[in-house]
């Protein structure tokens, strides 16, 4: 096992300390840039190889709604809900991810197929409205502190579980980077044919990444919405959430582990820095800024914050070598 | 056959002339420049509230304010093409989806910015007309017609005009035209504007029959996607006989079970035909 890298150690270590000493708003703060730094991680797994999708609101929307409603209805506890909703959404991973992989549906014909799926689960979420609320949404029946129901009012304890959550999501992404995995999947992303030629288990690879993918994302919802205590589906399903997701992973760096975590942390920071300096009348302010800078990233800078510091560290270390090369 | 039934099969037709003509403009961006505005129907939203601003709230005639929506969008159109098509030209398709797909976020959180989330209504109520024992709305007839006309008036500029041949010869092969002295920038120029007049006009079109609200591309927008991809990106004739398909599982459907219902399985016949006839229904 490769050594901890320094920094990493403090980090985390700040990470861990960081319930015993801030307050409550920034708990709540970190907690949402956890959970959805956690969802960014889990479609940059698909997205930084070039399947792109506009869906995954759809896997988001399994993980929020089925673990709420089996608890409103059935008392089902979402320890063993969760677990379910998971199953569900790699089923559907497969259904959908299986045939377009086949007939070689890529690009952005997959892109606009996830959609359609995202609608689809959106719109079925709306069209039950007499167990969900429709667009109403819902809110689960409150428990008080319960690790059987998962719900906690105290904001360290679901602190604790977004942090596991979320160092869950990076060691998923390391995974997947070890081994061939990642080299057969780049050059899929490259030329899928060459790649099958030399003997690359395109559909295999594919689909292994495409049902990480939506599981993630999946347990990602469920956390979120368990946390939030509230679903309503346009913000766990829905064109909008799956364009937030591309557009803060896209920002952060999908390249990159912590990539989409800096996406998280950008996204939340602008939310809320809008909503503190102009109040609540400023309503769309953040997102419109979102859609600027989404178009603004991908003509100037496709790699992310993250990518780019990367890309002058890579320059940097070059230029270095060649001085002393030179020297 | 059941009266009720029957108008909306009715209702689906009508409503399928407004989707084509969506289709259309998309289809021609599509089949010229290669490009997927995602944002295309969020376009249409901004042609809604221009109508809605100059008829309802400053009391321009209708049929000004409708022209005005038709420049306007056609003008935006141009603008969407200089400024985030024409820079992401040589980029990855999915990249270009993208960048539009952020003017997707733009434009509708701008809209409630700018105007809320209130559901406007221009004020205009137009007859009912009825026939036999089933009602029909003049404002959808009406929609109808115009959409027609202006499928029927691009068809004719595209085949007979020296311009349209362009424009034609273009999306067939954009290298040598190139060579035969075509300007390619200024063809995607004005097949851009051509686009955006095509979404004004359908805006206007739209606002005599719905409220306008910041969120309403999203009910038009990923319906005429599936349109143009049943009938094959590109394909002009195909995005118009799928467009009366779409409208009629949605009218029909709607009629059986509830609208959602009607939208989800609109959704998964597409996602079945994209995945089993890619190149749309007409591909052979």
């Amino acid at each position: 096992m490769r050594a901890w890298h320094p920094a990493a150690l403090v980090g985390l270590a700040a990470l861990v300390a960081f319930p015993f000493v801030v307050p409550v708003y920034f708990l709540h703060m970190l907690i949402q840039i956890l959970l959805w730094g956690f969802v960014y991680t889990a479609w940059s797994l698909m997205g930084r190889f070039g399947f792109v999708s506009l869906g995954h609101g759809a896997f988001m929307g399994i993980g929020a709604y089925l673990p709420a409603l089996l608890w409103n209805y059935e008392g089902v506890t979402p320890w063993l809900s969760i677990p379910l909703s998971m199953l569900l959404s790699a089923l559907l991973a497969v259904v959908i991810g299986y045939p377009c992989f086949r007939l070689k549906v890529v690009g952005h014909y997959f892109a606009l197929v996830t959609l359609a799926l995202g609608q689809v689960v959106m719109l079925t979420i709306i069209a039950a409205r007499d167990i969900t609320g429709g667009s109403l949404g819902m809110t689960q029946k409150l428990a008080g502190h319960s690790w059987y129901a998962l719900q906690f009012p105290e904001k360290g304890y679901f602190y604790g579980v977004a942090l596991v959550v979320w160092l869950g999501g990076l060691a998923a992404w390391r995974w997947l980077d070890r081994g061939v995995g990642r080299e057969a999947l780049e050059a899929i992303s490259e030329d899928e044919e060459a790649a099958a030629a030399v003997g690359i288990d395109v559909m295999r690879e594919k689909l292994r990444v495409t049902v990480v993918s939506a599981v993630l994302t999946a347990l990602g919802g469920a956390l979120y919405v368990q946390y939030l205590m509230y679903l309503n589906p346009e913000t766990v399903s829905g064109i909008s959430v799956s364009l937030q997701i591309v557009f803060a992973a896209i920002a952060g760096g999908m390249y990159t582990p912590l990539g989409p975590t800096v996406g998280a942390l950008l996204t939340i920071a602008l939310t809320e820095g809008l909503r503190v300096w102009f109040g609540t009348s400023f309503v769309g302010a953040a997102n419109t800024i979102y859609g600027i800078l989404l178009v603004l990233f991908i003509i100037f800078m496709p790699r992310g914050i993250l990518g780019l510091l990367e890309t002058w560290r890579a320059r940097r270390a070059r230029a270095a070598t060649l001085i002393s090369a030179g020297s | 056959m059941d009266i009720y039934l029957l108008e909306a099969v009715v209702n689906g037709v009508l409503l399928g002339g407004v989707l084509a003509l969506l289709a259309l403009g998309l289809n021609l961006i599509f089949g010229v420049i290669d490009v997927v505005w995602i944002a295309y129907a969020d376009l249409v939203m901004c042609g809604m509230y221009g109508v809605y601003w100059l008829h309802a709230y400053f009391g321009w005639p209708l049929a000004l304010a409708c022209v005005a929506a038709i420049v306007g969008v056609a003008l935006l159109g141009l603008l969407v093409h200089v400024l985030i098509i024409a820079p992401v030209l040589g980029s990855a398709p999915i990249n270009q989806l993208l960048a539009t797909g952020g003017l997707l976020y733009f434009l509708q959180s701008f809209a409630t910015l700018l105007f809320g989330t209130d559901f406007r209504n221009i004020g205009v109520r137009l007859p009912v007309i009825e026939l036999g024992d089933i009602f029909i709305s003049y404002a959808r007839l009406i929609a109808f017609a115009a959409a027609l006309l202006g499928a029927t008036a691009l068809y004719l500029f595209l085949k007979r005009s020296y311009l349209g041949t362009a424009i034609r010869a273009i999306s067939q092969d954009r290298e040598i035209m190139g060579l035969m002295g075509v300007d390619q920038r200024r063809i995607y120029l004005i097949t851009s504007a051509i686009g955006g007049a095509l979404a004004g006009l359908a805006a206007c079109l739209l606002a005599l029959q719905y409220d306008v609200h910041p969120f309403i591309g999203n009910t038009f927008g990923p319906l005429t996607f599936m349109i143009c991809v049943l009938g094959g990106l590109g394909n002009m004739l195909g995005g118009f006989i799928a467009a009366f398909i779409i409208s009629q599982i949605i009218a029909i459907g709607g009629y059986y079970s509830s609208t959602e219902l009607s939208y989800v399985l609109a959704f998964t016949l597409f996602i079945v035909l994209m995945i089993a006839r890619p190149r749309g229904i007409l591909a052979r």
